[in-house]
């Protein structure tokens, strides 16, 4: 199974991610190129295992957890929208999306 | 003992902050001597970033409370910051032309807990985009050049990190580890650096690269000062990570005298394979030979699935990736394309514009294995090996201490060695990346010389929360050779 072109437009929508003609065709090779190496993995018998999706779960008793919900920040409104590209009155500017 | 200032660079944290302490040497003249360096230097590319100003600010800072005799393990010792660390003081990019010039309103706690046990920062460094890279041309800003030959790599991805302890540009630094990122160019750049167990160090303020897998550590010259700098990044930050495991500050190097006499060292058969060069063999094999000498038994294991452990992570750290770097919309903080035709033109044209090759192929690997249909033969496929690879190591860890291998099948290549085929960066991070997916920590301390008179790093791995052992491993073998000691010409 090789990703085509048509797979990688695909996914580069999903990840909006604007690739021109020539990265998209280099993409398509070097996924691919990639998922030749994943083979080996998927031919990997792992029935009645559980997935780990996060190592803390390997480590005896320790356990992820989490913290009260309520507000524990202040408001920095002015600091946290310094780097923003377009703001005004205190919002975020994106283009027009309601015409 | 008198120092001048012209061999500050010289002196380890340990040596630094002692001086410092009985006021031989002021916090000014530590931080304007490396400032100094960083400039000379400035050809490796290790450094982004540097404010003379606030530097200063800091370090006379410090000299005031040391002249009240305050004391702090670092107090006025000067450091740098991976630039994956963000900073209220300096401009933080993550090495992406993304964040070129953002500024953070915040600091990372690791910043700041460094920050409050007197450090200095004296700026930022150099790393690939985002950290994914194992050879820190991945950075928006230009690679990094190895101190010990130019033409080479320091490793990625916190290269800058590396190349700055090791040029003496500053005393020590941190990096982060999501696959290999601290140990390896520490081996490329023949210093010595750990990544502790995953959720030692908050990751609040760590740009997000593969969140179960990211951590940071220090880098400097000797396990000493590792160990003084892993006691002052860690610790528990639970309000800001929940990833941050619930276990108290720990003095690492409590245990750094203690007899290794009957270490068991586990050798994994699979680390020594035909991969392996012979150079880097021939250290790594030295190195072990020393530590008999020192009165640890070598003990043969295996890893069986050493091997998987490269489509495991490559798809595990990608999958993660693709979700933390959907932040990057151009509308909250950093790079916006200035041509667009509607929102989702926007997003399109920001993102093909601010994220470099890599992180492009990492994102679309990680929304492919993520997408319908592809997600349980993927995704949920490499999570189960990555349980049975965690499982492997504790099935090690009943017959021997610690696990001692390469670092990396071979000494730094040659920048741009690997053209176009990131596939060969990838399957370069075979040793490094099994003890990332189990959460384990690990080392890296140089024990010698390869091809091209380059460093070659032993890797040490520890079971969960044994930093203080692994470094004690690290630290004796340091006491009875000198490769720690050795530097690059010209620096």
């Amino acid at each position: 199974m090789s990703l085509t072109p048509a797979d990688i437009d695909r996914l580069a929508h999903l990840a909006r991610l604007g690739l021109k003609p020539a990265e998209r065709a280099r993409m398509c090779t070097q996924l691919n190129d990639f998922f030749g190496i994943v083979e080996k993995m998927r031919a990997v018998d792992t029935t009645g295992i559980v997935p780990l999706a996060h190592p803390v779960d390997v480590m005896g008793n320790m356990a992820l957890r989490l913290r009260d919900d309520v507000a524990n920040e202040p408001n920095q409104r002015e600091a946290n929208q310094r780097s923003a590209p377009a703001v005004e009155d205190g919002l975020f500017l994106v283009p027009k999306v309601i015409e | 003992m008198t120092q001048t200032s012209t061999d500050l660079h010289d002196l380890t944290v340990a040596q630094l902050a002692t001086l410092l302490r009985q006021r031989k040497v002021s916090a000014v003249e530590a931080a304007r001597h490396f400032l100094t360096r960083a400039t000379a230097y400035k050809h490796l590319g290790a450094f982004l970033g540097v404010s003379e100003d606030v530097t200063l600010a800091q370090a006379s800072a410090a000299d005031a409370r040391l002249a009240t005799g305050a004391t702090g393990a670092l107090l006025g010792v000067p450091l740098a910051h991976k630039d994956i660390f963000v900073t209220r003081d300096f401009v933080s990019t993550a090495g992406s032309k993304m964040l070129d010039g953002y500024r953070s309103p915040f600091d990372a706690t690791v910043v700041s807990r460094l920050a409050e046990a007197g450090a200095v920062t004296l700026g930022k460094l150099n790393c690939d985009e985002f950290a994914m890279g194992s050879a820190n041309e991945n950075s928006a800003f230009g690679p990094v050049k190895n101190p010990w030959d130019s033409s080479r790599t320091p490793g990625g991805s916190s290269g800058g990190s590396a190349a700055a302890v090791a040029a003496r540009l500053t005393p020590a630094a941190t990096g982060t580890d999501t696959g290999g990122s601290i140990r390896q160019p520490a081996a490329f750049c023949g210093i010595t650096g750990i990544k502790p167990t995953y959720g030692r160090a908050s990751r609040y303020g760590m740009v997000a690269f593969a969140s179960s897998l990211d951590q940071a550590g220090p880098l400097a010259r000797t396990a000493e000062d590792c160990a003084i700098l892993l006691g002052a990044m860690c610790g528990p930050d639970p309000d800001r990570d929940s990833t941050s495991l619930d276990v108290p500050t720990e003095d690492f190097s409590l245990k750094l005298g203690d007899s290794i006499d009957g270490l068991r060292i586990g050798i994994p058969a699979e680390f020594f394979g035909e991969g392996l060069a012979d150079d880097v063999r021939a250290s790594v094999n030295a190195a072990l030979k020393q530590y008999e000498l020192l009165g640890a038994k070598l003990v043969p294991i295996s890893l069986p699935r050493t091997e998987l452990s490269i489509p495991v992570y490559y798809i595990i750290a990608p999958a993660e990736a693709s979700s933390n770097l959907s932040r990057f919309d151009g509308v909250k903080f950093g790079h916006r394309a200035a041509q667009y035709t509607n929102l989702t033109d926007m997003y399109l044209q920001t993102r093909a514009e601010g994220f470099g090759d890599e992180v492009k192929r990492r994102i679309m690997i990680g929304t492919y294995v993520l997408s319908h249909g592809y997600y349980d033969a993927y995704y949920l496929q490499a999570q189960k090996i990555r349980r049975m690879i965690a499982d492997d190591f504790q099935q090690a860890f009943t017959q021997c201490d610690v696990i001692a291998g390469p670092v990396a099948p071979t000494v730094a290549w040659q920048l741009g060695g690997h053209g176009n085929d990131p596939l060969a960066d990838y399957l370069a991070d075979i040793f490094t990346l099994p003890a990332s997916l189990a959460g384990l920590p690990g080392m890296s301390l140089p024990v010698g010389f390869g091809a091209g008179n380059m460093p070659v790093g032993l890797q040490l791995i520890g079971n969960h929360l044994t930093e203080a052992r692994l470094l004690n491993v690290a630290h004796r073998f340091q006491q009875a050779t000198d490769w720690h000691i050795a530097r690059p010409q010209g620096v």
